[in-house]
């Protein structure tokens, strides 16, 4: 069938100050009824304050089969965390 | 449990591909849609998630046969809740489906036509208001038991839909445990209801979890997949152990004459169902196969106009906006 509506990623953000996040994606014609329909789907407990919809087709992803070449650069810069410091106690919370 | 014999598809691919895929999972690694998986692993999993969103959207019909006759505005409005979620978390499950590249529409022809299955339990009718209340206690607290694990599954869209799921579950196992202990403690005609209603969905909640472990025949593969996380009995036992006690302080007899604690295993011994009917159930010889899914191609047959002019609505949208740009 070739008149699947199209697919809605949804994003809600939720009451405590936090960015909105992935929940799940649905069907709908348009962003307006996307955005209806993830209220009905998505929020109905109080689960947010905020609902953003992108249409799955519109969205890059990196490549799962690059994962190392993409992330394992930052695995061996341990001195980017603050760990990484030998700092004595007496010179307070830093 | 909402799925049932849920056939594992055999694999032959890449031995060393196969056995890096199996350390993911081994390792406790989430698979993701992208990621590369076994065409067996994706079959199945089709199969799995489909047949439990299947379920979902199902199962709102023997529920939503009491919404105009609840008994009180509270209750209605309550039920109305309940039979939302089931959609809710049909919806759910139907997205972590899509992900693996089955699209909505093919997996609801699939059900439409019968080549894919939904959990037995929901072609038994719902006679009273008292059933209502079996089936949010019963029906509801056996989905819980194979949900909760599933939290688990290997299969990153699938247990974050288990997740979100099963957060909203409980409210539907207490709601119908609240139902059955008004009526367990009203008059003698309400408490007789109820206890019909236990001796009726007793047996078909036990069917939900699928056939005994001696004949369950594709869990090895799907339990090393981490797909399945417990053998059928092992949460059958689970569910008896925990309904038992909760049927008694109901003050409600379960409907078998052999149920006995048993010290030894920490559990009860009772009886199985009659496999018999659970089979003819499945293959479409239960009292309510035909309406259900009579009901299901009826709404998707009056909502084709819906659906055909909400996207021909947006389709002539998009067209007036680029052509104003």
């Amino acid at each position: 069938m070739q008149n699947e509506w199209p697919l809605w990623e949804i994003f809600i953000r939720g009451q405590h100050g936090l960015s909105h996040r992935h929940v799940g994606s649905l069907h709908a014609p348009d962003a307006e009824t996307a955005v209806r329909n993830a209220r009905d789907v998505y929020t109905r407990r109080s689960e947010g304050v905020s609902i953003w919809v992108v249409e799955a087709a519109q969205i890059t992803a990196s490549d799962p089969d690059a994962k190392e070449a993409m992330f394992e650069p930052a695995e061996d810069k341990v001195y980017r965390h603050p760990t990484f410091y030998d700092i004595p106690d007496d010179a307070g919370h830093m | 449990m909402y799925a049932q014999m849920i056939k594992s598809e055999a694999t032959d691919e890449d031995p060393e591909k196969l056995a890096a895929f199996q350390a993911r999972i081994d390792a406790g690694e989430k698979i993701e849609p992208k990621d590369w998986m076994p065409a067996g692993y994706r079959k199945t999993l089709i199969r799995q998630i489909g047949q439990h969103a299947h379920s979902e959207i199902v199962g709102q019909l023997p529920e939503g046969n009491w919404i105009t006759r609840a008994p009180t505005l509270e209750r209605k409005a309550i039920l109305l809740a309940k039979v939302q979620d089931e959609a809710g978390h049909g919806l759910y499950l139907y997205c972590a489906a899509e992900t693996l590249g089955v699209s909505r529409d093919e997996l609801t022809e699939m059900l439409l036509d019968g080549r894919m299955k939904y959990s037995s339990i929901f072609n038994y009718p719902t006679l009273t208001w008292a059933d209502m209340g079996a089936v949010g206690w019963l029906v509801d607290g056996a989905a819980i038991m194979n949900q909760v694990p599933l939290q688990r599954t290997s299969y990153g869209p699938y247990a974050r839909a288990m997740v979100r799921i099963c957060k909203e579950e409980s409210f539907h196992q207490r709601q119908g445990f609240a139902i059955m202990m008004k009526m367990a403690e009203g008059t003698e005609a309400q408490r007789r209801m109820a206890q019909d209603a236990l001796n009726r969905f007793w047996y078909p909640a036990l069917m939900m979890f699928g056939p005994s472990d001696k004949d369950s025949v594709h869990s090895a593969q799907s339990m090393r997949w981490r797909i399945k996380m417990n053998t059928n009995d092992e949460l059958r036992q689970k569910f008896v152990n925990e309904s038992v006690p909760q049927a008694k302080l109901l003050g409600l007899t379960v409907p078998d004459p052999e149920l006995r604690w048993n010290e030894e295993k920490g559990g009860y011994d009772y009886s199985e169902p009659d496999w018999s009917e659970f089979f003819a159930v499945i293959q479409g010889h239960g009292p309510c196969n035909t309406d259900r899914i009579e009901a299901r191609n009826k709404a998707w047959d009056d909502g084709a106009w819906v659906r055909e002019g909400m996207l021909a609505h947006a389709r002539k949208k998009a067209a007036v906006r680029v052509a104003a740009e």
